[in-house]
């Protein structure tokens, strides 16, 4: 037996430090010649495909699709060669056929994985395969988005996709205006509703161009699982409560004023969640984990913040939110969210959650049955605040109101005790200055 | 763009503005007389013999065989360039600079020098290169950062590759200078040119400037030898000039031709004419070649970001090979049994850079300290025992890495 051969990846731009592992295109048993295309990378800086340094039969592929690994990492073993080594095969193209494939086509893919929000076709793809398979100047794979590196920068801040934005500048390129106006079209009106119904976008199906499948994967995936698991395992329960909030905003008013908040974002969102601390405090079984033969009381508080994101729902949570001060606690809501808003939420940021809060009220919603988040057994719904009718001592005067729903594990949370623990989230809403107690 | 932005007065009525053009008194400087479209051409995109009279006669004369030989060293340098570049994403080389797309620029004008002529080349004349005799695995040792040449530019009469941008062209017309000089102290020895290659991108430097004032004032003998493959990196031909390049010349005072940089034989014959103009005490010549960069700017880059497929697919149309082999064909120049047998001459260049290259064995960084002066020096050898202590540091850290790293 001939010894066989690793191939680390390499660093195929200046200084690149990592890739992801795109697709494999040989698989273990294949057999490979010199500058046979092995994968597809994408590096901080496009998606380049690797020729094999070695000839010989894949042994073993050391990295899976989807990883993001360093450059020096075997990726690939293989062994015995089954043709002489050093006779090359011509990699991409032959020298005399210029025209078809050429060697130095565009180094397929797109630019850094954080504005890689749509990726476009490759060479070799179905779609660029059907087209017209004999043809010297066959369709080349449609390019990306033109933009410079600041415009992509916005974008990406802005989280808006390139590829959605309509071009005018020079040789279609997306510019900072453009990229603007698209965000002002945005706000004013749902995305993209105006030729929504005329074809689907992505890929259709073959027999209705108007039916456009989305694969279920990464966090779409996950959130799926999740809920599921949560929502048929968990007998949810949930009660709801309007509360009279006007206190809330106006000390949400003076913090925003006062010295010591200077710089720090303060939303109502915060003076709810130090009251979602306090309220499981005095009724800790809402802080607990169901384990099917205990009960996991928690004397500490993970506070889950649920958070759109760009790449899909994210749950990440304050780590022992209990010890925090209401500054210490606005900093940190914040820079969650920025985190999360940034796509840069990291796993460990979502692990170990003792209890969630969902803030629905800032898409304008009133209130809702959420689902508990697996492994916690109580969710607080936040609703939107806003200026109702209220009677106070008999006279119907306005007054800040929100409703605050709950869902809750009634294997482990009562009717009573569920009760209980919104109705004194409900008591700091009202009055703020209960915290002082 | 339209012939109006061309207008060398620069003063455009749009806008609504009551100045118009500046007239034709004497003292108002007319309009260029090369426009965009305008070039030398010998051999059309199709492949079809262009009438010249001027140029068409150096290619006239020309036997079966050179031409055959133009095609044999384009493809073999475009064989060559993938191999390299292959080698690259192989992690053999730090980086590669792609040349496809301008073979016919480079071949055309290399086989137009003579032996005793000299090349100043950028970091892309690989076809050049191939047409000077060089061992083309010579030119991958910088790329694989072991040297910071590669070769002795003295046995080919072909200069280092320059990565300063421009900075060969300012090297190019001293040396034409010292030519002049030699010829001036020894009437014997043999007329020679100089060839001086740079990129659009280049054009825009200082130094290029420089280099044409001093090549007019000494009446050099230089060729300018301006690959326009129009980007500059990421940045278009239109944002570099308003005009093409060519008519800058006549700001210098001395010729300039514009070719069609894709069209070897054309290439070949204004070099041709340059360097005779050259050689002959008449002083510097400019050439635009016009062409494109079919690939990355270099393996580090990704074109996809900056231009749309469409302007590619455009040029490839216009592709330097094809189009010779398409007249060979015709012609009954060359047969089945010629384009394998280069195919085959170029798969066995490739395997001779493969293995030229991996037997060149690693960089030594140490040496790069040993040889920054000719004797020791404080200041080295307190950046090589930092070096010494960094590297300890990594190899450390590498170890643990790979104690405790997944397989």
């Amino acid at each position: 037996m001939s010894t066989s051969n690793i191939f680390k990846l390499p660093d195929v731009g200046e200084g690149l430090v990592e890739a992801e592992i795109v697709a494999w295109q040989v698989k273990a048993g294949d057999i490979v010649a010199v500058n046979d295309v092995l994968v597809e990378i994408e590096t901080a800086k496009s998606i380049v495909e690797l020729p094999s340094p070695y000839a010989g039969v894949v042994a073993e592929l050391l990295v899976a699709d989807g990883d993001t690994v360093e450059v020096g990492t075997p990726i690939i073993r293989i062994g015995g060669s089954a043709a002489a080594p050093e006779e090359s095969a011509s990699p991409a193209t032959p020298a005399d056929v210029p025209a078809e494939a050429p060697a130095m086509k565009p180094l397929v893919g797109s630019g850094p994985k954080a504005d890689a929000v749509r990726r476009r076709p490759r060479a070799g793809s179905p779609a660029a395969v059907e087209a017209a398979p004999a043809a010297p100047a066959a369709p080349a794979p449609a390019n990306r988005v033109l933009a410079k590196p600041p415009v992509r920068k916005a974008a990406k801040d802005l989280g808006i996709n390139l590829a959605d934005v309509a071009p005018t500048g020079l040789r279609g390129e997306v510019t900072k205006k453009d990229l603007l106006s698209h965000r002002d079209q945005q706000a004013a009106g749902p995305a993209a509703a105006g030729d929504f119904w005329a074809h689907a976008p992505g890929p259709a199906v073959a027999e209705d161009p108007r039916i456009e499948r989305i694969k279920v994967k990464g966090v779409r995936k996950a959130t799926a699982k999740a809920m599921v698991d949560s929502a048929f395992s968990a007998p949810h329960v949930s009660i709801f409560v309007d509360v009279d909030a006007s206190r809330t905003m106006e000390f949400v008013k003076r913090l925003k004023v006062s010295r010591d908040f200077e710089g720090i974002k303060v939303s109502p969102l915060l003076i709810l969640a130090k009251a979602v601390i306090w309220a499981a405090a005095r009724n800790p079984s809402v802080n607990a984990t169901w384990t099917g033969d205990e009960i996991i009381i928690k004397h500490f508080m993970n506070l889950g913040i649920a958070a759109a994101t760009p790449r899909g729902l994210m749950v990440p949570n304050i780590k022992d939110a209990q010890e925090l001060s209401l500054k210490e606690l606005a900093i940190a809501l914040n820079a969650l969210a920025t985190t999360a808003r940034a796509g840069k939420t990291q796993p460990a940021d979502m692990a170990g959650g003792s209890l969630t809060v969902t803030n629905i009220g800032a898409l304008g919603i009133d209130t809702g049955t959420p689902i508990i988040n697996p492994g916690e057994v109580a969710i607080v719904a936040f609703g939107t605040i806003k200026q109702k009718p209220w009677v106070v001592e008999g006279e119907v005067v306005p007054r800040w109101v929100t409703t605050l729903g709950g869902s809750f594990d009634h294997r482990v949370v009562d009717g009573d005790l569920s009760a209980r623990f919104m109705a004194d989230v409900a008591a700091i809403m009202e009055e703020p200055a209960l915290l002082l107690d | 763009m339209g012939a109006a932005q061309q207008s060398a007065t620069g003063i455009g009525s749009e806008n609504g503005t009551r100045v118009g053009p500046a007239g034709a008194s004497a003292g108002v400087l007319q309009p260029h007389t090369v426009g965009e479209r305008d070039m030398v051409q010998l051999l059309d995109a199709a492949g079809n013999r262009r009438h010249e009279d001027t140029f068409g006669p150096y290619v006239d004369e020309l036997d079966a065989e050179t031409l055959r030989g133009f095609y044999r060293d384009m493809a073999v340098v475009r064989r060559f360039d993938a191999e390299a570049t292959a080698l690259q994403r192989q992690g053999e080389l730090a980086l590669w600079v792609p040349v496809v797309g301008q073979e016919a620029a480079q071949i055309g004008s290399g086989r137009a020098m003579r032996p005793a002529d000299y090349a100043f080349p950028t970091y892309r004349e690989h076809g050049v290169a191939l047409t000077r005799g060089l061992d083309l695995a010579d030119l991958l040792k910088l790329f694989r950062g072991i040297s910071n040449g590669g070769w002795d530019p003295r046995e080919n009469n072909f200069h280092l590759y320059t990565l300063v941008l421009a900075a060969q062209t300012l090297h190019a017309v001293g040396y034409a200078m010292g030519i002049q000089r030699d010829a001036a102290a020894d009437s014997a020895s043999e007329p020679a040119a100089v060839v001086a290659y740079f990129g659009d991108g280049a054009s825009s430097e200082g130094d290029v400037h420089e280099s044409m004032v001093f090549a007019a004032s000494f009446n050099a003998p230089v060729v300018f030898f301006c690959q326009n493959n129009n980007w500059a990196i990421s940045v278009p031909f239109e944002v570099q000039s308003k005009v093409p390049l060519v008519n800058r010349a006549g700001g210098y005072g001395f010729p300039g031709i514009r070719v069609d940089g894709n069209d070897v034989l054309a290439v070949y014959a204004v070099t041709q004419w340059a360097l005779d103009h050259a050689r002959s005490g008449k002083g510097p010549v400019l050439i635009e070649a016009s062409t494109y960069r079919v690939g990355a700017h270099t393996t580090a880059d990704d074109p996809t970001k900056y231009r749309a497929s469409a302007e590619e697919e455009a040029w490839r149309a216009k592709d330097p090979l094809q189009r010779l082999e398409t007249y060979l064909r015709a012609e009954g120049l060359a047969d089945d049994d010629f384009f394998a047998q280069v195919k085959n001459d170029g798969d066995e260049l490739a395997s001779h850079v493969r293995r030229a290259t991996l037997a060149l064995g690693g960089a030594n960084i140490r040496q790069k300290f040993a040889t920054v002066y000719a004797e020791a020096h404080p200041l080295v050898a307190e950046e090589l025992a930092w070096f010494e202590n960094y590297e300890a540091g990594f190899a450390a850290a590498d170890t643990q890495t790979s104690q405790g790293g997944a397989a």
